[in-house]
């Protein structure tokens, strides 16, 4: 028996003849409509092609929006809570966008593409919101996911990777820029941009040139150590480099349920994404109130004593009582620390206070459990020189 | 810059005339500013045909609240009613009408039954209809908020509620979200009765008697029945402009200038605070409170603009229902009209055209796909008979609303008005067999007519249709039911707010008291 194509309610990406061969572990897993690869073969290998070498990731299922038409900035800027004038045609900018409860929707990019056209960039589905928000401007909204298929292209080597595939001054990207090339007759477009807090690009193509580029890039980046790699290997990464997921460390404010459950961007420590100083935008007046009177969380990076991963763990102030909870947690080879981003209740989290987060571990059936000293870290657990480095250095 | 104002309020129609004399009676400098030549909004007189004038819009009086006159002082300013206490005539085909009062109902072939029905009824009603009214003067409570004054209006509307005993509590809750269709059938026999009885629940709305929210707008149209003065309905003397004419000499009296002929563009902001207003021939006027008497989807859509408003409330302001079912006849008449079995004193009556609540639902039925009614139902005022100002001596004016017109007609309105309005004209012939004869002159406006000369979106009655999800604290939408709005500085104050439409005052008059309360004026 075969599935009809009509009937089917899982989408191949356009990689898929190249993932599919190149998946030992058949481990797949589904993000939105599409499945996509978790570990190819080795997840050891593939966290440290991304730290070492040249990691390909195919973000095909990431929610894409095309935004055009002349009022898009002013658009921008009432859906974003960041300032998004700034954003010039050939940028790209990081930003969250809120209901009016100031409580985060989603993160994502926006990439000025070029005069009056843009490209949002998310996690979630948001084209109600979107098309609400969008009374009164004078834009476009589409839902481009289906078009545009993208590779993530990270670590030390990708640069290399990518001047050998003939990407001419491709190397002059600075962080959040964005160039095009032309490519197998079409235009390829690159952004350095990415989700491991390493050097890295993002290639973005019509859906038919999907396999070219694919083997293009896996021929140029054979001399650098170019690797597949799964979702397992990046979320290590992102979290390494601190970035939230939504669904994971905040959920998206319209999957909310339960009253109060939303998280502003001020409780998920994204403070510098918040911009008064310009236009109405969403969330705002709830913003502002909750600048005066103080948030309800606060989130932290926190490096956790011991190696045991605190995953799904609850966090305790000196006296025992519950403050908080971990979102995220792993043991981070890169920083040699075990790391945990968390959702604590106010006041906690200062830099000084005394936390402990509760670690079950299983030793041949017999568990264990263990309070675990939490010091909260400032920045990324791991930032390396070479993730803003213009141009990159040869590995 | 001009002159600064403490009040600027767009639109004078007669809540923003009301909130307007609240405001200035303390002190406070208030500006109105109207798009039309004349103030008054949907309640004015103007002439439709050369020495023919009629209330234009709303046309019988009959929720003003009493306070209101004597608060004031109306009747020094000018305020007359020609006629009070107006029955309601139920026509029917073979002219054995019907003849409805506050109490009773007569006429021939009438069942013991009904009548006994009708009084009862009415009383028990009206029993509902007075915890409605008590919430009227005061704003809607929101609950969210924990506010002193709010659980004491919250709770002294569920204790109203638990007053009324066990009996009356559990039929309001039975009755209260359902349809008057339903309800008549289980108490009355006469089809008749039961139609104008229908239509009293539908009248000015985009509801037919099976739609529910029917026994909502029926306590809604029972609470002007209860002012102290008891009278239901009345013809002001000098027709509805008459009622405007008097609040604007009571306004002028408490120092409020009033402006007309000058549509205003857009409200002035900085970010989200009002700084004031720019008319449309762009002047900019400064105040930081603007008061909004226009329609919630002109205010927050078109004068504040949705990109100056959050995403939410935008979608909120968007998605009320204001699609305007109600057109309005004028005719002028040669003689007084002649309806079969309806003697001359009770023409300056209230007449219906509502033979059955099927006949109702059916009227309803076509609008609901873009067509209007074949077999429309009206009601008919003819204010000339108490009022000889109106029209030269011895001719009449015939003023109607009827339902239903729908706002968007699938066929358009240009190419359909005159069929429709022959159309009209020949159900009343049926029941006024001389009557063609009779006219002189005409006008027929439908909703979207209604918008333009008004300035109502989409030309609705209630400034948005009146509905449990669009009633009292959800008036006209969350985060703006306390006539307080998510923009600093800017308030409502006409039919879209609580408590709604017709001509009543309430959402005016409550309106000032919040901005007082709110905003602490020199
Ligand atoms: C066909 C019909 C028949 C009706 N019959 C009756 C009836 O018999 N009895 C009854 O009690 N009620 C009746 N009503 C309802 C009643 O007329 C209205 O509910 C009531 O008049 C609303 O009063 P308001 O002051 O809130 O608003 P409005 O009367 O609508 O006044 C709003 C004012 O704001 C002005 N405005 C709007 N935008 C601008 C702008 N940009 N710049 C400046 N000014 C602006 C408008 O010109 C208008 O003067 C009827 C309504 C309709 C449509």
């Amino acid at each position: 028996m075969t599935v009809r194509e009509a009937d089917k309610r899982v989408l191949q990406t356009p990689f898929h003849s190249r993932t599919s061969a190149l998946c030992e572990t058949n481990l797949w897993s589904p993000w939105k409509a599409y499945t996509v690869v978790d570990c190819y073969s080795v997840l050891t290998n593939e966290y440290f092609a991304i730290r070492n070498a040249t990691a390909v990731f195919d973000l095909t299922p990431m929610t894409k929006y095309r935004i055009t038409g002349k009022d898009g900035l002013a658009y921008l800027d009432k859906l974003m809570t960041r300032k998004m004038g700034k954003l010039s045609p050939g940028r790209v900018m990081y930003s969250v966008w809120c209901n009016d409860l100031g409580h985060v929707l989603d993160d994502g990019t926006v990439f000025h593409l070029k005069e009056n056209h843009w490209r949002l960039c998310s996690q979630e589905r948001h084209l109600d919101w979107l098309l609400a928000t969008a009374m009164g401007f004078d834009v476009d909204i589409d839902d481009e996911t289906d078009d545009v298929t993208g590779l993530a292209v990270q670590g030390p080597t990708s640069c290399q990777t990518l001047k050998t595939m003939n990407l001419q001054g491709v190397e002059n990207l600075k962080p959040f820029q964005l160039k095009y090339f032309p490519f197998d007759g079409t235009e390829l477009m690159v952004s350095r941009t990415g989700f491991t807090g390493d050097l890295g690009y993002e290639l973005w193509i019509a859906p038919a040139h999907a396999e070219t580029l694919w083997d293009a890039l896996f021929a140029a980046g054979k001399p650098y150590g170019i690797l597949p790699i799964g979702t397992h290997a990046l979320d290590i990464v992102r979290i390494e480099a601190g970035f939230i997921q939504a669904g994971v460390d905040f959920v998206p404010a319209l999957e909310v349920v339960r009253a109060g459950r939303g998280r502003s961007p001020f409780e998920l420590g994204l403070d510098w994404l918040v911009q008064f100083d310009k236009p109405v935008f969403n969330g705002r007046k709830a913003l502002l109130e909750e600048k005066e009177k103080g948030s309800r969380y606060r989130f932290v990076r926190l490096d956790v004593e011991g190696n045991k991963p605190a995953n799904e763990s609850f966090i305790y102030n000196g006296k025992k009582e519950i403050v908080g909870h971990v979102t995220s947690a792993t043991w981070s080879p890169s920083a040699k620390m075990n790391i945990a981003l968390a959702s604590l209740d106010m006041p906690w989290g200062r830099t000084d206070d005394e936390i402990y987060t509760e670690v079950y571990y299983n030793r041949e059936l017999q568990w264990n459990r263990l309070m675990a000293r939490c010091r909260v870290v400032g920045g990324a657990f791991f930032d390396p020189p070479r993730r803003r480095k213009t141009p990159p250095l040869n590995y | 810059m001009s002159k600064q104002y403490d009040v600027i309020i767009i639109g004078a129609g007669h809540n923003g005339l009301v909130c307007a004399t609240y405001l200035a009676k303390t002190g406070r400098s208030v500006l109105m500013v109207e798009a039309n030549k004349q103030v008054g909004g949907a309640a004015i007189t103007r002439e439709f045909s050369p020495g023919y004038s009629v209330s234009a819009c709303a046309h019988l009086l009959h929720l003003f609240h009493p306070q209101i006159v004597s608060d004031l002082s109306l009747t020094n300013h000018g305020l007359k009613l020609a006629a009070t206490d107006l029955h309601t005539i139920a026509l029917a085909a073979d002219g054995d009408h019907l003849t409805l009062t506050r109490n009773s109902v007569n006429g021939n072939g009438l069942s013991a039954s009904d009548r006994t029905a009708y009084s009862e009824f009415q009383n028990k009603l009206r029993r509902f209809a007075r915890i409605m009214q008590k919430t009227f003067m005061v704003r809607p409570p929101r609950l969210v908020h924990k506010n002193m004054t709010d659980l004491m209006n919250l709770a002294k509307l569920g204790l109203s509620v638990r007053m009324l005993g066990r009996d009356d509590m559990r039929e309001l809750l039975r009755i209260g979200a359902i349809n008057i269709f339903d309800v008549l059938q289980e108490d009355f026999q006469s089809e008749l009765l039961k139609g104008v009885m229908g239509f009293d629940a539908v009248l000015g709305s985009n509801l037919g008697p099976r739609s529910p929210n029917t026994i909502l707008t029926y306590l809604y149209r029972l609470t002007g029945q209860l002012h102290s003065n008891g009278s239901a309905i009345s013809v002001p003397s000098g027709g509805m402009g008459a009622v405007t004419s008097s609040l604007r000499a009571a306004a002028e009296a408490a120092g409020v200038e009033i402006r007309t002929d000058m549509p205003v563009k857009q409200v002035l902001l900085d970010v989200d605070t009002v700084t004031g207003i720019e008319t449309n021939s762009g002047e900019q006027i400064n105040s930081a409170i603007v008061v909004s008497n226009a329609d919630p989807k002109t205010t927050f859509l078109k004068l504040v603009g949705a990109r100056n408003i959050e995403t939410g409330f935008v979608r909120r302001i968007d998605n009320i229902r204001m699609q305007g079912k109600a057109a309005k006849l004028h005719l002028a008449l040669d003689g007084k009209p002649k309806f079969k079995g309806v003697d001359e004193n009770q023409l300056g009556h209230r007449i219906v055209i509502a033979p059955s609540l099927t006949y109702v639902e059916r009227a309803f039925d076509h609008s609901k796909y873009g067509e209007y009614s074949n077999h429309p139902a009206m009601e008919i005022s003819i204010p000339t008979i108490h009022d000889d100002s109106l029209a030269p001596t011895g001719k009449h004016v015939l003023s109607a609303i009827i339902q239903y017109a729908p706002y968007d007609l699938r066929a358009g309105w240009e190419s359909q008005r005159e069929s429709f309005k022959q159309l009209i004209v020949d159900k009343l012939a049926e029941y006024a067999p001389g009557i063609k004869d009779q006219i002189s002159a005409s006008e027929l406006m439908v909703p979207p007519d209604i918008e333009k000369e008004f300035n109502i979106h989409g030309g609705h009655w209630h400034h948005g249709e009146y509905t449990l999800d669009q009633f009292m604290m959800l008036r006209p939408v969350p985060g703006a039911a306390q006539y307080a709005t998510p923009v600093n500085g800017l308030y409502l104050c006409g039919a879209g707010s609580h408590p709604g439409g017709g001509v009543m005052g309430l959402a005016g008059r409550n309106a000032s008291i919040e901005i007082l309360l709110r905003e602490k004026v020199a």
